[in-house]
């Protein structure tokens, strides 16, 4: 992992100003550094972990313990699947599995992952694409998600 | 006139916004304005349109965008009690429904951040009410209405809270637990997006019994509406002074702000949530110290779910024997069934306790959506045992659902029909503990990876006898020797397939053929 070297980004720093006064400052500086730069860098780590005077380790123990927090820079695209039971009873394993293959025959520019539970179960099968959550979700319609900027049937 | 459509997450994700944005083109009712609310929880009715005739609300539904033109054209004519989706007066249905909305009487009524609308709908009342008393007598209130925590632990609410304000400190915390992981509920959910203030009505009284200035509400990241609802609503409420230094104009001061989880389960496990709050990863903590005396930032801390909060101002406002009054033995007030998976009528029941599992299912929920027989619900949670339908004359009641070796949860009732194969079931459950473990203790973290490959090889028949008894053997290990719920009761649906589906885990030759 690199060390910053004082090339300090200068949004990171920011960040961590705008929070640092409250209690338990980390996630909030986390959940916005992602919606900043789409990911939280090893350099972002190093840094967070300065500004905040904790160590390295500890702030990397945090990202990698969340299911939210990606190391890595993600597709433009994110498609969360329910695959909880409420969605098992009325068909979301067949979602699930359907959505799997689109994904890996690698259509659209889509990063797919397995949620459990929206709370969205009394329209299930529910999936959330780009944070919105569509209900009633079927096996045929899950796959043309995949297609780039294809929002046909999508409730806005 | 107006037209009342839900804004509610899930009404919207089946169409709610294109039934509202048709509304606006419509010249039959060019004058309407269209209001969007929370939901009723009528779900199977959903997207829902409401109107005001003679001081009631009439209900249609499901009203799709394509629907629109004709329903404008029978609210102008004045003929709409022929329309075809016509359901006639909401309060009616809900009383004639058994429901009786308390926690959510406000909630698919009102425009959730309309502070007008909240308090002209009895909204703040409740806190009013606080402000009148002692922190000693709000605590008295909420021991009497024999409220329990409905977050799944059922512990009573007023001993919590009469414990945070017996400890002595400067600060102190009132915290909300809006994790709500557990598939088949969503009624935190709802009341955050439909009456967000009640909610903070609740832990303002919280705040003001204990003597807590800070709250702080814990919400999962797969609720991104929730998130815009509360913080819009925050504004609101400070701007009305319902929070911040002169809370009601009382001189004391309450003020709550959101903070986001991150996509972990374990984090709805109150110290789990605590350890997130601060920073961490969400590792379980042991207890003692209980977060009443050493909560967030070592504090004591005031720690409920939404609907436990959410439940408070109704019974400030209305008095505690009147809430106590309802439900069966020492199950107190209204639950929040959240009605769901394979049934004809999902949706949010509001109903004193005592509803048997057979009238909520059966009656209320019109049976299976598929129109096969229906095998087992799911309650509580993937936590909960899976219940079979021999069982279903069980009333919902904390230490009735204890007895059959099951749980009421937060709520959630999730109905499977016989299509269901409960050794799977068996087998998700585990994958799920495994998934979600925090990792802390041994018995959750290793023996929910055991526990799957003991259940592939009951799958693939190998030793299939021995490999039942082990997986028995395996769960009495993770149920006693757990540090907290997730890995103490992920057996519970394992135990509950086995005991009463004993033959979903024969020998599947011939469901081999068969399929």
């Amino acid at each position: 992992m690199a060390r910053s070297n004082g090339k300090a980004d200068p949004e990171v720093v920011a960040i961590c100003a705008r929070h640092q006064a409250s209690d338990g400052p980390l996630l909030p500086i986390l959940h916005d550094v992602q919606a900043h730069h789409g990911y939280v860098s090893d350099e972002a780590i190093q840094q967070i972990a300065e500004e905040l005077n904790l160590s390295r380790a500890e702030v990397f123990g945090v990202v990698t313990f969340y299911h939210d927090f990606h190391r890595e820079p993600q597709p433009t695209h994110s498609l969360k699947v329910c695959r909880a039971e409420a969605c098992q009873s009325v068909g979301g394993r067949d979602v699930w599995a359907a959505a799997s293959t689109a994904a890996e025959s690698g259509q659209g520019d889509v990063q797919l992952e397995a949620v459990y539970c929206l709370g969205n179960c009394a329209c299930a099968p529910s999936v959330q694409m780009d944070g919105r959550t569509i209900g009633r979700m079927t096996a045929e319609r899950v796959s043309t998600l995949f297609s780039a900027g294809n929002s046909a049937g999508v409730p806005s | 006139m107006k037209i009342y459509i839900p804004v509610d997450s899930a009404a919207v994700s089946i169409g709610a916004n294109e039934t509202a944005d048709a509304f606006v083109r419509q010249d039959a009712i060019a004058d309407a304005e269209v209001v969007r609310t929370g939901s009723r929880g009528f779900y199977w009715l959903e997207p829902m349109v409401e109107i005001e005739h003679e001081h009631r609300r009439i209900g249609f539904g499901p009203i799709e965008a394509a629907d629109v033109p004709e329903l404008a054209q029978a609210i102008a004519g004045g003929g709409f009690a022929s329309h075809p989706q016509y359901l006639g007066d909401i309060d009616h249905m809900l009383r004639e429904q058994g429901q009786r909305r308390m926690t959510f009487a406000r909630c698919g009524v009102i425009e959730p951040t309309d502070w007008q609308s909240f308090v002209a709908n009895g909204g703040s009342a409740g806190l009013r009410a606080a402000l009148d008393n002692s922190g000693q007598a709000i605590v008295d209130a909420v021991k009497e209405s024999g409220l329990r925590g409905r977050g799944g632990a059922g512990f009573p609410t007023g001993i919590k809270w009469q414990t945070v304000h017996d400890t002595a400190a400067e600060t102190k915390y009132v915290v909300c637990n809006a994790d709500e992981g557990d598939s088949g509920t969503y009624a935190d959910r709802m009341l955050m997006e439909g009456d967000p203030f009640t909610l903070f009505e609740g832990m303002a009284i919280a705040g003001v019994a204990v003597g807590a200035e800070h709250g702080l509400i814990y919400l999962r990241s797969e609720y991104p509406d929730a998130e815009r609802v509360l913080k819009r609503a925050l504004d609101v409420a400070r701007a009305e002074g319902m929070l911040g230094d002169d809370v009601l104009g009382s001189g004391k001061s309450f003020d709550i702000q959101v903070r986001m989880g991150a996509g972990a389960y374990i984090c709805g496990e109150e110290t789990s949530l605590l350890e997130s709050l601060e920073g961490k990863r969400g590792l379980v903590r042991f207890k003692p110290p209980l977060p009443a005396i050493q909560g967030f930032m070592g504090k004591p801390t005031v720690i409920n779910n939404v609907i436990t909060l959410a439940s408070v101002p109704a019974i400030m406002a209305q008095g505690a024997p009147m809430y106590a009054d309802l439900g069966i033995n020492r199950s107190r007030g209204t639950l929040t069934i959240q009605l769901c998976g394979n049934v004809a009528r999902p949706g949010l029941y509001e109903m004193p306790f005592g509803v048997t599992l057979d009238h909520l299912i059966n009656e209320l929920g019109g049976g299976s959506a598929s129109g096969r027989p229906v095998r087992t619900a799911q309650v509580g949670g993937p936590l909960g045992a899976y219940v079979p339908a021999s069982h279903f004359d069980t009333p919902l009641g904390y230490e009735e659902m204890a007895d059959k070796k099951a749980m009421i949860g937060h709520g959630g009732v999730v109905v499977f029909d016989d299509t269901v194969d409960m050794m799977q079931q068996a087998r998700f459950a585990m994958e799920f503990c495994d998934i979600e473990s925090c990792g802390k203790c041994t018995p959750c973290r290793v023996g929910s990876v055991r526990a799957q490959e003991v259940i592939d090889r009951i799958i693939a028949d190998d030793e299939r006898e021995a490999n039942i008894e082990l997986l028995r053997e395996l769960c009495d290990t993770m149920i006693n020797g757990s540090l907290c719920a997730h890995g103490g009761m992920a057996p519970f649906p394992v135990l509950s397939a086995l005991n009463h589906f004993s033959e979903d885990f024969g020998v599947r030759e011939q469901a081999a053929v068969t399929s």
